[in-house]
């Protein structure tokens, strides 16, 4: 067990060194002349020359990595070019409002999705089974800003009930309106909630397949503890490799999500981000969102390794 | 010398052989649904520029017609409705369709491509490249799609070697852009899945009956391991076609697809922001066309998955 976590640490390591390279070089290598680069056709020779000077541009790109990894394990990640303070000072909120709705949603679904699917494939080819499919299958299918967009026809167009958007005044938090959540999280739910789902009920069928599954029904087991203790423990191990893999899609989903809604979270600063080629925001933010994922991947890792009896005590 | 007269097998990759998964998935409920609608979708974005009714760029007086109305005389009705410029929503939608499946497809082929060579070499081969490999597919995997993309978009002006590829193939910067992410981001995620099938397919016995009659490595990948692979390729492509839909169409919304003013189903979606209450209809019909496409999609996958007794892949 030990060595498993001192592998995974290390690979957690060499991840995150891979990702702030890609990160670097699509940003500051690939485009040749960066102070171009953020500039643009509205270029001026005197702008260019101050940018260069502000971001020292004149030395060697691999220098400025070293620098900017540096200033990243220090806390620091630079000035925003745009607004001219801190990123981290303004990123300190925008992580905040995310974290409120990436969470919310994530305690929604999953424990929904879990039992939906467990229920589902207990009732294989039954027609509440066919209907929750049919369902799940169109969440996963409906990109989030087609879900938001028909939320915000039905709810805010039509019926008037929840406001169109979710914005947050500077400095408020947006628990103080809860209503605005409402919409951005049933959108961020929809998608979660139908892969956790799928897979769980997958699984489900699948472990109720299974010898020892038979063994414990023929035994006389009651059927809730051949569902609850046999079928879906082992279950959930597969799952749990989901739901790892759907935290890097919730950080995708995110940036699509507070844009539908204008709401002032990490993802909305990196499309603008984008917009106005703030690049120390621009790597500040996708180092974030990259870390976070594979922190979650690590997590879900050791959850695997504890719950898998072959992994926890052979290694 | 041992001769080779037993190696003629029929095992090479012929195109029937390509489709045969799909028209199996034709025998399934869920493949019966998902085949045509991928079908329809794929015929209007072929023909469907020569189907419009209107140009889907010139602006008219006729602004914020509802569907389904009644055109005046001698006039084609406007099936779908016009936005706040009077542009018929229908031949936008039709013109469209073609840019996203085109970029999604091409995209997807590409990745697959690239994901099966490097997955099937890397499983069939093994050893410490196959770890250094599959370390590196690791770590590209932690990096959301639509991160990337957004990356590679933002220096996107300053690319001026792109310039010399995108008149090639004339067409804009983004959507090569896009194209080239897509079979980034798919690689890896294809590269897995297809080094599993060949550690399985590999302890065959006709592998090692090749391997005894002293075929290359690239014979045997190619002609005995890929032919068997050929279902799991079937389901990875469509898997991948369905994301690709998803990253483009998202791509689009957030106005960084392809140019305006020609029509892209996101940014159909995105502009109706401001006209919402007044011409519901207008993000409803780009709305309904990206949800039936990747609808279907998904559908073909588990009807691929479904004739083949695949078990459920893991998502994205």
């Amino acid at each position: 067990m030990l060595r498993f976590l001192l592998v995974r640490f290390t690979l957690i390591f060499i991840t995150l060194a891979v990702v702030s390279l890609a990160i670097f070089g699509v940003t500051e290598v690939l485009p040749g002349d960066v102070a171009e680069a953020i500039l643009g056709k509205s270029r001026t020779p005197g702008a260019l020359e101050t940018l260069r000077e502000q971001m020292g541009l004149d030395r060697p790109a691999w220098q400025r990595y070293v620098e900017w990894i540096f200033g990243v394990l220090q806390g620091d990640l630079g000035n925003s070019l745009v607004q001219d303070r801190p990123v981290t000072e303004i990123l300190g909120s925008r992580l905040q409002n995310s974290l409120v709705l990436a969470i919310t949603a994530f305690l929604i679904s999953v424990p929904s999705a879990i039992l939906v699917g467990v229920w589902a494939g207990v009732k294989q080819g039954s027609n509440a089974d066919h209907t929750v499919s049919v369902i799940s299958l169109v969440a996963i299918s409906l990109p989030e800003f087609v879900t938001g967009f028909i939320l915000i026809v039905v709810f805010s167009s039509t019926l008037n009930w929840l406001p169109s958007s979710s914005l947050v005044m500077p400095g408020a938090s947006p628990l103080d309106r809860p209503i605005i959540l409402i919409m951005p999280i049933a959108t961020m739910t929809a998608v979660l909630f139908g892969y956790i789902m799928r897979m769980t009920r997958a699984n489900v069928i699948e472990a109720l397949n299974t010898n020892y599954v038979r063994t414990a029904i023929l035994k006389g087991l009651p059927r809730w503890q051949v569902i609850w203790k046999h079928a879906v423990p082992n279950a959930m191990l597969p799952t749990i490799s989901v739901i790892s893999i759907n935290v890097g899609w919730m950080l995708g989903g995110l940036i699509i999500v507070e844009s539908v809604f204008a709401y002032p979270g990490l993802g909305l600063s990196l499309i603008n981000a984008v917009n106005r080629r703030d690049l120390p925001m621009l790597q500040a933010i996708s180092l974030l969102i990259a870390a976070t994922y594979a922190i979650s991947n690590l997590f879900a890792d050791l959850a695997y390794a504890w719950l898998n009896p072959r992994i926890r005590i052979s290694s | 010398m041992i001769e080779k007269a037993t190696t003629t097998r029929p095992s090479s990759v012929r195109i029937k052989d390509i489709f045969k998964p799909f028209a199996n998935a034709f025998r399934t409920p869920a493949g019966r649904i998902g085949l045509p609608l991928v079908i329809l979708h794929v015929l209007l974005a072929v023909f469907g520029s020569y189907l419009a009714p209107y140009s889907p760029t010139d602006f008219s007086d006729a602004t914020y017609v509802r569907p389904f109305t009644d055109a005046a005389e001698g006039t084609i009705p406007h099936i779908l409705g016009t936005d706040q410029f009077g542009r018929d929503v229908f031949s936008r939608l039709l013109s469209g369709a073609r840019s996203i499946i085109l970029i999604s497809a091409i995209g997807s082929i590409l990745g697959v491509a690239l994901g099966t060579a490097i997955g099937m070499s890397s499983g069939y081969l093994g050893g410490k490249s196959d770890e250094i490999i599959m370390r590196v597919a690791d770590g590209l995997m932690s990096f959301p799609s639509l991160l990337l993309a957004l990356l590679v978009l933002s220096v996107s002006d300053s690319l001026v070697w792109l310039d010399g590829v995108s008149s090639v193939f004339a067409t804009g910067k983004e959507s090569i852009l896009v194209i080239g992410t897509m079979a980034i981001v798919h690689a890896p995620r294809v590269a897995r899945v297809l080094r599993s099938a060949t550690l399985t397919i590999k302890t065959q016995e006709y592998v090692d009956s090749a391997r005894l009659r002293g075929e290359s490595a690239y014979y045997i990948i190619f002609k005995e391991i890929l032919p068997n692979a050929l279902p799991v390729l079937a389901v990875e492509g469509s898997v991948r076609f369905s994301y690709a839909i998803l990253l483009a169409s998202s791509l689009g919304f957030l106005g960084l697809g392809v140019e305006p003013p020609s029509p892209d189903w996101g940014a159909m979606i995105s502009d109706s922001r401001s006209i919402l209450t007044r011409a519901p209809w207008v993000p409803l019909a780009p709305a309904a066309a990206v949800a039936s496409l990747v609808v279907g999609v998904n559908l073909l996958t588990e009807g691929i998955r479904d004739a083949q007794k695949l078990p459920t892949e893991l998502p994205e």
